[in-house]
């Protein structure tokens, strides 16, 4: 049986969907007691406790200091830390989101800990200070490794959306507050402002990503995506070899490197679908591959294969919407 | 200023990424070398930094001698120090990693005073430990932040503006100089090396550190591929005359509102 700590993520002063597959996976564990930390002074700590609790939470630990009204890496490290070293946790999780798994780094830093990050297979037993065997992933998705672990408290992350949130129906989890001595030299790397752009579907949350390889050709040649992604409310996405030919921008680059997508349906055009590129695209839940190259990699890993040159098939396929619409 | 850019020597896979026979490590027999896009845009950003406010950019790169190639690709691009901690190739942890960088980097501003700015990748292409930056910060004192996609220096009041990607856009961060990052791609567009720069960099030194440091607490015991999905490919037709069937799919999927 284990005490396990949780790192809760935050953004201003809402419970983060992560935190929620973090406490899921401890729940996984052999775990006596799971305690969940909340370094966010914004967030209502009593709401916090009767949600974590349905998830499984017994105790909800809030901290309250001035410095602490917004995110900062290296603050929120050393909160993880003061509470480590009173709680002696066996494990110390966190869903592997950016701000999860830097938190976590800083932590591990500042106690010269192993920290293990985006695990999709943790021991029930981890307890005690026997080495240990975890499965996490390498190559941003592509790769799997067994990691030994040889620590007495152990710091890991279970990678974004390995587990899936579930609730237990558990009661409010107990509340306590934690007044951290901080030094106010942390405030150096506190987030200071906001920039962000106007709600709308992202490549993320996207029913339908029309995707454009080095196929494409030019910049202009993306028109007809565009042209799709605006008749059914979709997005334009794009290969590496379209980024780096600065026919678009970064934010539209699905893989390793660029943003994870899961549409309904992913129509890659002109993509050969590198495996770096694939494991941005694998979660859609149908692909259809548009190449004049059938034996392409994302053509064999498609569910829908159109054999022929973009562009032709692109106008094509649009003259038939305004068809069917025209009909209509 | 004085940029350090920190750089890992990976494979570059293609359409898969194959596993050598006992398993503990990936099978490079076809494959080239590169280094993250994420460090490539490090290396970019030092590189325009150094050109708009003067200054020197120098790579380094813990790794087997061969990883001279990545901090050449780095020369060429117009990096003006390069520095290889080596090893014989097997993989070191983050934790060891992080103290034999550290170290290198006390030894080199020691010698020549501190860097402004070092920068990392916010995660290494292969092993993704999401770390070596941020212990390397710690050890040397200075404040970090990851996932980086916009710096703004201010020399002259000492401080580096850095914008953190989020969901939906971006968070901003001031961290007083000397500062670390950790950058992602789209931070910028690197260039190409230019035939000039490929020779120029062949004149550049590149000193080599015999790289020392304990080993930490995490161990790589093996690897795996990852379940596959498996799919068979219906050929929706071909060419243009392909559009009615793929129009059917939309409608089926109540794509077409
Ligand atoms: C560490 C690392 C991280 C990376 N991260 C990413 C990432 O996040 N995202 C990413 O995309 N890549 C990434 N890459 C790059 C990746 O390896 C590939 O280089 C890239 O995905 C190739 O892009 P592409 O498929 O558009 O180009 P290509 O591989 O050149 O493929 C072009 C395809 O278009 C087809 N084609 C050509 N003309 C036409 C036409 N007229 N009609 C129809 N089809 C046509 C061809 O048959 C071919 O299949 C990464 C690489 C590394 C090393
Ligand atoms: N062997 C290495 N040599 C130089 N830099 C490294 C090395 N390993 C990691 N780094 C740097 O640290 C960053 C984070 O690596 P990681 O913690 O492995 O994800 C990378 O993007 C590199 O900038």
């Amino acid at each position: 049986m284990s005490d396990v700590l949780v790192l809760a993520e935050t953004d201003r002063g809402e419970l983060a969907p992560a935190t929620l597959e973090a406490v899921t996976a401890a729940r996984s564990l052999d775990a006596s007691t799971i305690h969940v930390l909340i370094c966010d002074v914004t967030v209502d700590g009593d709401g916090a406790a009767e949600v974590l609790g349905d998830y499984g939470a017994d105790t909800v630990h809030v901290v309250d200091h001035e410095l602490l009204a917004d995110f900062g890496p290296e603050a929120w490290g050393q909160v993880l830390v003061t509470v480590i070293e009173e709680l002696e946790p066996d494990v110390v999780l966190a869903c592997g989101t950016s701000k999860g798994n830097e938190v976590l780094a800083q932590a591990a830093a500042r106690l010269d800990l192993p920290f293990v990050a985006n695990c999709i297979e943790l021991p029930a037993d981890m307890a005690g200070t026997d080495d240990l065997t975890l499965t996490r992933v390498q190559w941003g998705g592509s790769l799997l490794e067994e990691a030994g672990l040889q620590a007495g408290i152990r710091i890991v992350s279970v990678a974004h959306h390995a587990v899936e949130a579930e609730p237990v129906g558990g009661v409010a989890a107990g509340l306590e507050t934690v007044t951290p001595e901080l030094d106010d030299v942390l405030s150096r790397t506190m987030c200071v402002g906001r920039e962000m752009a106007e709600a709308g579907v992202t490549l993320s949350t996207a029913p339908i990503v029309f995707g454009g390889g080095r196929g494409v050709g030019s910049a202009e040649g993306f028109a007809p995506l565009e042209e799709l992604a605006a008749m059914l409310g979709g997005r334009v996405g794009c290969s590496r070899a379209v980024t780096n030919n600065g026919w678009r921008p970064h934010r539209d680059q699905v893989g390793q490197t660029g943003t994870r997508i899961a549409p309904e349906l992913y129509v890659a055009s002109g993509i050969s679908g590198a495996i770096q590129h694939w494991v941005g695209a694998m979660a859609s839940k149908r692909i259809l591959a548009i190449n004049t190259d059938p034996e392409a990699n994302m053509v064999v890993k498609a569910d829908y294969f159109v054999h022929g040159d973009l562009h032709q098939v692109l106008p094509a396929v649009i003259d038939e919407i305004k068809r069917r619409r025209a009909r209509a | 200023m004085r940029i350090l850019c920190a750089v890992k020597r990976v494979p570059a896979p293609g359409a898969r990424i194959n596993i050598t026979a006992d398993r503990t490590d990936v099978d490079t027999t076809h494959l080239g070398f590169a280094m993250s896009p994420h460090e490539e845009c490090a290396v970019e950003e030092a590189v325009q930094l150094v050109e708009r406010f003067g200054g020197e950019a120098t790579v380094l790169t813990l790794g087997p001698p061969e990883a001279e190639e990545q901090l050449r690709y780095a020369a060429s691009l117009g990096v003006q120090n390069a520095v290889l901690l080596s090893t014989d190739g097997s993989p070191w942890d983050p934790q060891r990693t992080a103290r034999a960088i550290a170290g290198a980097i006390e030894t080199l501003e020691n010698e020549d005073g501190p860097f402004d700015l070092i920068l990392f990748g916010n995660e290494s292409a292969d092993s993704g430990g999401y770390q070596v930056g941020v212990r390397v910060a710690r050890a040397l004192d200075r404040p970090m932040v990851n996932a980086i996609k916009g710096i703004e220096p201010d020399i002259d009041g000492g401080v580096v503006t850095a914008k953190r990607e989020v969901d939906g856009g971006f968070e901003v961060y001031r961290l007083p100089v000397p500062a670390v990052l950790g950058v992602k791609e789209g931070l910028n567009l690197p260039r190409y090396p230019t035939m000039k720069g490929r020779l120029a960099s062949k004149k550049v030194g590149v000193r080599v550190i015999e790289a020392a440091a304990p080993p930490g607490g995490q161990s790589r015991m093996g690897l795996r591929q990852p379940p596959v999905q498996e799919s068979t490919t219906v050929k929706l037709g071909d060419g243009p005359g392909a559009a009615p069937a793929v129009v059917d799919l939309f409608e089926e999927l109540g794509l077409l509102r």
